[in-house]
């Protein structure tokens, strides 16, 4: 019973969530363009609920990863990708984000992946604000359906604790 | 277009100045090293000359390059670049850009170095504006700026090994700072 209950609850809370991410716009080239007009009323990302950009990670559950990431940059979005509260959720925009894009060189990242883990990826250079939107679509999906990389890494240390618990009451 | 200024700075500093030419509408002059900081104060200084504006400072990295067969050649071997006349063909060619806004006219200083000895004089204290193009070079190039008041990294960081715009850099290495634990293999 008290199992139901906590699940629905998360059900609402997931359902809350997912029309209520708070985004930290993590910009760093060209791709911020397009970042401002997904924002701005054209696009309007506020119909879908993730209209307040927070710049500080702590207050803040989806990082958007806007842009070239180079090498030098890994420790600060690694940083700030820690400093965000769980869950959290994050998406790379763009196909520098996602892969290096036609960057092949010293000092660009191959895609944020390399540093920390990703939800959704945009490819495009830069990508259309439509596909903007659908990637935003497609996360909130996965918010409701609690596959997001931490909500499964929240999971999977919860049957760990449960089983290593189950283990010492043997 | 600035034919006057090389013309004074071959009258005045002879054999310091090795080969001029004009490329584009730019004149561009090849110094001796030791005379650079020299003929920079003169330029800065004098009244016709009245270079007060550093534009850019940059470096060309020559590894295996020789110069196009002038026309009319009837050779077929592209002869190896050696404008000092030492026989050794330089590796990096060092350049300042400087223009004078009162008289409007403009002139590159270049500098040749050979590959196993980088350095060259800084004209960061003579004119501010070059202070972090030389950190530039310096980062990008490694050639070592002598009396650059302040030479550091600019762009990379200071775990980073070599200079990558050298041209026997290879052209993909990378070298990460930071990396995902659950990621396996090589990057
Ligand atoms: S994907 Fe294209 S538009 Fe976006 S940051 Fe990279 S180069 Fe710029």
């Amino acid at each position: 019973m008290l199992e139901l209950v906590t699940t629905k609850l998360e059900d609402v809370a997931n359902w809350g969530r997912k029309f209520s991410l708070f985004s930290y716009p993590f910009v760093t080239a060209c791709c911020g363009m397009e970042f401002m007009s997904v924002a701005a009323p054209k696009y309007d990302i506020a119909r879908f609920g993730a209209e307040f950009p927070r710049f500080s990670p702590r207050q803040s559950d989806l990082l958007m990863i806007v842009g070239t990431i180079t090498e030098k940059q890994g420790p600060a979005l690694k940083r700030i990708y820690d400093q965000m509260a769980e869950p959290k959720w994050v998406i790379a925009f763009g196909v520098c984000a996602s892969t290096g894009g036609f960057y092949q060189n010293y000092h660009a990242m191959p895609g944020a992946d390399q540093v920390i883990p990703v939800d959704v990826y945009i490819p495009g250079c830069p990508p259309r604000p439509e596909q903007v939107l659908d990637a935003l679509i497609l996360l909130q999906d996965r918010v409701a359906r609690k596959d997001g990389h931490s909500q499964l890494r929240l999971k999977r240390e919860k049957i760990v604790l449960e089983q290593s618990r189950a283990l010492e009451d043997d | 277009m600035s034919q006057k200024v090389l013309d004074a700075l071959k009258a005045k500093f002879g054999d310091a100045i090795i080969a001029t030419e004009s490329q584009h509408g730019d004149e561009v002059a090849l110094v001796k090293r030791e005379k650079l900081k020299d003929i920079a104060t003169w330029l800065r200084d004098d009244a016709a000359m009245a270079f007060d504006m550093p534009v850019f400072c940059t470096c060309i990295d020559l590894l295996d390059w020789r110069p196009v067969k002038a026309p009319g050649t009837a050779s077929s071997a592209r002869p190896a670049w050696d404008p000092t006349g030492d026989g050794k063909s330089p590796r990096f060619e060092v350049c300042w850009q400087l223009r004078s806004v009162p008289h409007r006219h403009r002139i590159r200083l270049k500098v040749a170095l050979h590959e196993n000895d980088v350095k060259v004089p800084s004209l960061a204290l003579l004119w501010l504006g070059f202070d972090w193009q030389e950190r530039e070079t310096f980062d990008m190039y490694g050639i070592d700026f002598q009396g650059h008041p302040d030479q550091r990294r600019i762009y990379l960081y200071d775990e980073f090994i070599g200079h990558p715009l050298r041209k026997d850099y290879p052209k993909e290495k990378r070298q990460p700072l930071v990396r995902r634990s659950d990621l396996v293999g090589d990057h």
